[in-house]
């Protein structure tokens, strides 16, 4: 692939009072006509663009006091990415840790992504245009303090936000004061891995302490001047239409200021939260239900062979209808994000303008959907990105800001709203339910001769922001679902694996990893039966069946790895027993072992070793954190989590009996062991999300005999 | 109506219409202090966790005339950036926070640990901080509550008066 340069004609500045505003396009486009290739990219997590327009994008402000602010298009959820950044653009702009900070870059900055925040693609993306751009805007400083001093450019030496100039020294905002022509040089080269003195190091995170002194900092704590509060009326039971509504009751209460009936919805807006909470059940609505499902109907219709299917690899012959296959099946239920932050929003319409303050994964989105609603430009829709209180994928919808903007236009004045719990859980869009068929041909030494995975999803990424709708028309598959569905064991010989792709009655969207954690579970569980019916060491059973090229070796390396650094055996010892798996997500190999006992008929998991290849990781400290921070949520899906759907209604509706993994489930011990099999930063967020269902449920086998098929994995 | 309380050592008096609203929604939205969080508005997740008279207590279901004459710390009040609480030196040390928002009822609830019993057993840790972490960060939780327990002198953790 050609360098992808950030060119000398895509830089415009923009000075101000005391800040120098370098703007830059970005224009890299995801072009791919391919549709097979198309769906590697995207199980590989290949970065696939920079923003998208040609419109100028604020990237960086030099302020008066000599600090620099990154205006970051990609949104901080927790994992890290703001920091991550910030080393980035720190160690090729010549600034110390103490001089950086990284805002979210507002829509009316230009600094958008256009499609949304998530795939694990934020730091891999941004890797090469952020240092270029960093390291432009330090050269641009040094032409600069060249014509001010008449020092000669190629005898200066930048540190700390200081060019030196032999006996004297200048500051970026010394230098920046006044400059109105800027002279922008070609990106010039970047500094070698070695010279880094941020990249690749434990930096504590940007956002530490804002976090831990409990700043005003996420979407439900925005507020703005002579703020209401609005409250919408949504149904309980699934497919639920509105008909009519009787209001009187909340038009009454103390403290409502308007109640309003659109098409779609019903909303109330009152002086506080709680009143407009308690306007809200007073109001009567009518729904149309017209079936009332069961979390029966929707596991049948999930069933592998219902929706359409479309073939994702075909390697060699079909011995699908020959004698002496192995199978199994396995599922994954219906599961629900559970971020702590509700969804929410303040929003404030001034005649054709609106402004938005929110957690949103999809800036670009939430601004073209509230545009439209309003029949407004998009140009006059500022969206103010604020941290997440959790992302997962839950914020790629936000349809909350468009009703917030609806009712604000009502009544005049800024309207804050946002979900009760109950309405997270049954209206969240969730994590769909699965099913996967597995056969396989053993040869009689034990190899594996043919392999054939069928699985089967609701909508993860149909309609979603991050991937055109027109895709799937021209893919004819659900590229969200397939993540985790390819087989990654290069040396089977004859292999099929085909998706399924079924439309429920309720929306299903990205969950961390989409389909992940689902088919992980189904493959490495499989796996690991066939090393058991060939006789084989689980570990050396998947070793003999990757292939040896580059993305088979980085497999086999945290394979080995994991092995080693567990000191894993395939027998139970003393009452405990080593479970093995491993998976290759958005091009990062990834492979766990987990400890599990079972005490008074419960799975616990005593010790998780994980080993993982994200090439680079430009903060070690945070891609450790994200592998612990996975594992223990893919161990929460893996033993506890699910959503049922009983005569109508989605439930639970809280947390407790929304079963999650707490303090007293989690590993004790997570042992996290990097590899950098590449020269460049690859996916970090998702992929450790990968195995540990099966390392689980193949340690649960190796105590029990039994080998368990379906999540949340249940003792009999 | 009007409640009076000492809120983070400053005496408070507020005026609500309606008594029984959540405390947590006096805290934030009447006081605007927004670290105390929402999370479930029903004592089931712990984000609200503040501390009353020295007991953790989740303010989502909690109703604001209850707290008349009482104590409040919040996490606002627990400790600063110049001078942080044990609990909030070792979740700074430990690195803990991702999103961040269940943080601070993960350290409200800590430090109320920490003040009866100042040595928690992995056990102990277990069954008292029940809080709900969706980044799940407990693995590196874990090891700040017992760095704070470390770093609480030992007779800030056997007296009374919390925060001095």
């Amino acid at each position: 692939m050609a360098k992808k340069n950030i060119s000398r004609r895509k830089f415009l500045v923009r000075g101000g009072l005391g800040t120098a505003g370098v703007l830059a396009v970005g224009t890299y486009l995801f072009r791919n006509p391919l549709r097979r290739k198309i769906l590697e990219q995207v199980d590989s997590g290949e970065a696939r663009y920079l923003g998208g327009g040609m419109e100028p994008m604020l990237w960086f402000e030099i302020t008066k006091v000599n600090k620099v602010i990154l205006h970051s298009p990609k949104v901080e959820m927790g994992q890290g990415t703001f920091t991550g950044l910030a080393q980035m653009a720190a160690d090729e702009l010549e600034v110390g840790m103490n001089q950086i900070s990284v805002v979210h870059a507002a829509s009316m900055s230009g600094n958008m992504d256009k499609f949304a925040t998530g795939g694990s693609n934020s730091i891999s993306g941004l890797w090469q245009p952020l240092r270029e751009l960093a390291a432009t805007m330090r050269e641009m400083l040094k032409l600069e303090a060249g014509k001010k001093s008449g020092f000669p450019v190629d005898e200066m030496t930048v540190a700390n936000g200081e060019v030196n100039l032999g006996r004297t020294t200048m500051t970026y905002a010394e230098i920046a004061e006044n400059v109105t022509d800027w002279e922008v040089p070609d990106a010039p080269g970047l500094k070698s891995l070695d010279a880094y003195k941020f990249v690749g190091k434990p930096i504590p995170r940007v956002d530490l302490n804002a976090k831990v002194f409990g700043e005003p900092i996420f979407g439900l704590d925005a507020q703005m001047p002579d703020m209401l509060y609005g409250a919408v009326v949504r149904p309980t039971k699934i497919g639920a239409k509105y008909v009519s509504a009787n209001t009187s009751k909340a038009d009454a209460m103390p403290g409502v200021v308007k109640v309003i009936l659109e098409d779609d919805f019903v909303g109330v807006i009152a002086d506080s939260f709680t009143a407009a909470e308690r306007a809200k059940e007073a109001i009567e609505v009518t729904w149309e239900v017209s079936q009332s499902w069961q979390t029966s109907d929707i596991r049948e219709m999930t069933k592998v062979g219902k929706g359409d299917a479309f073939v994702l690899q075909k390697e060699g012959e079909d011995l699908s209808t020959e004698d002496g296959l192995i199978q199994m099946e396995f599922t994954s239920p219906l599961g629900a994000h559970a971020q702590l932050e509700p969804n929410g929003v303040v929003a404030a319409v001034d005649g054709d303008s609106v402004t938005l303050k929110l957690s949103t994964q999809v800036v670009a989105l939430t601004r073209k959907e509230v545009a439209k609603r309003l029949n407004i430009d998009e140009e006059n829709v500022n969206v103010i990105p604020t941290f997440l209180g959790g992302g997962f994928g839950r914020r790629l919808h936000t349809p909350h800001a468009v009703q917030a903007a609806v009712m604000s236009k009502a009544v005049g004045k800024p309207v804050k709203y946002f979900f009760s719990r109950k309405e997270e859980f049954q209206h969240d869009l969730f994590r769909p339910p699965t099913h996967h068929q597995l056969k396989a041909k053993l040869t009689d030494d034990g190899h594996i001769a043919y392999l054939q995975h069928d699985f089967s999803s609701g909508d993860v990424a149909i309609d979603a922001a991050m991937v055109p709708g027109f895709l799937h028309t021209v893919l004819g598959t659900d590229v969200g679902a397939i993540r985790g569905g390819f087989c990654h064991y290069g040396a089977i010989p004859n292999l099929r694996t085909v998706s399924w792709h079924v439309e429920l009655p309720f929306a299903t969207s990205w969950w961390r990893s989409l389909g992940l954690l689902a088919n992980t579970f189904a493959w490495e569980s499989f796996m690991d039966e066939l090393a058991v019916r060939a006789g084989k060491n689980p570990v050396a059973f998947r070793l003999a069946h990757i292939q040896d090229d580059e993305k088979g070796k980085r497999l086999k390396a945290v394979i080995q790895a994991a092995a080693d650094k567990a000191g894993y055996q395939d027998q139970a010892v003393n009452g405990r027993a080593m479970g093995f798996a491993a998976s290759t997500d958005a091009g990062t190999p990834c492979a766990q072992v987990a400890q599990v006992s079972i005490e008074s008929n419960e799975i616990i998991v005593h010790k998780v070793t994980c080993a993982m290849d994200p090439g680079i990781a430009v903060n070690p400290d945070q891609v450790r954190a994200q592998c612990e921070g996975a594992i223990t949520m893919g161990m929460s899906a893996t033993l506890y989590e699910k959503m049922d759907v009983v005569d109508g209604e989605l439930t639970p509706t809280i947390y407790g009996p929304y079963r999650m993994a707490l303090m007293k489930h989690a590993p004790k011990e997570i042992d996290v062991v990097l590899l950098q099999g590449m020269d460049k930063p690859g996916a970090v967020g998702e992929p450790p999300l990968g195995p540990i269902g099966a390392a689980i449920a193949n340690a649960v086998f190796r105590l029990t005999g039994n080998r368990l098929t379906d999540l949340p994995l249940t003792l009999v | 109506m009007k409640i009076s309380f000492v809120l983070n050592n400053e005496p408070t008096t507020v005026d609500i219409a309606d008594g029984t609203t959540p405390l947590l929604w006096v805290i934030r939205d009447t006081l605007n202090l927004k670290g105390t969080k929402f999370g479930c508005g029903k004592a089931a997740c712990g984000a609200c966790t503040l501390h009353i008279d020295g007991v953790a207590i989740r303010s989502c279901s909690y109703p604001a005339s209850f707290v008349e004459g009482k104590t409040i710390v919040t996490i606002e009040g627990l400790g600063t950036a110049k001078n942080p609480h044990p609990v909030q030196q070792a979740w700074l040390e430990e690195i803990v926070p991702q999103c961040g928002y269940c943080q601070p009822g993960f350290m409200m609830a800590t430090a109320a640990l920490l003040h009866q019993n100042p040595k928690p057993t992995d056990e102990d840790i277990d069954q008292n901080i029940t809080n709900v972490c969706r980044c799940a960060t407990y693995y590196r939780m874990r090891k700040a509550i017992h760095r704070a327990a470390e770093l609480t002198p030992e007779k800030e953790a056997t007296s009374d008066t919390q925060n001095s």
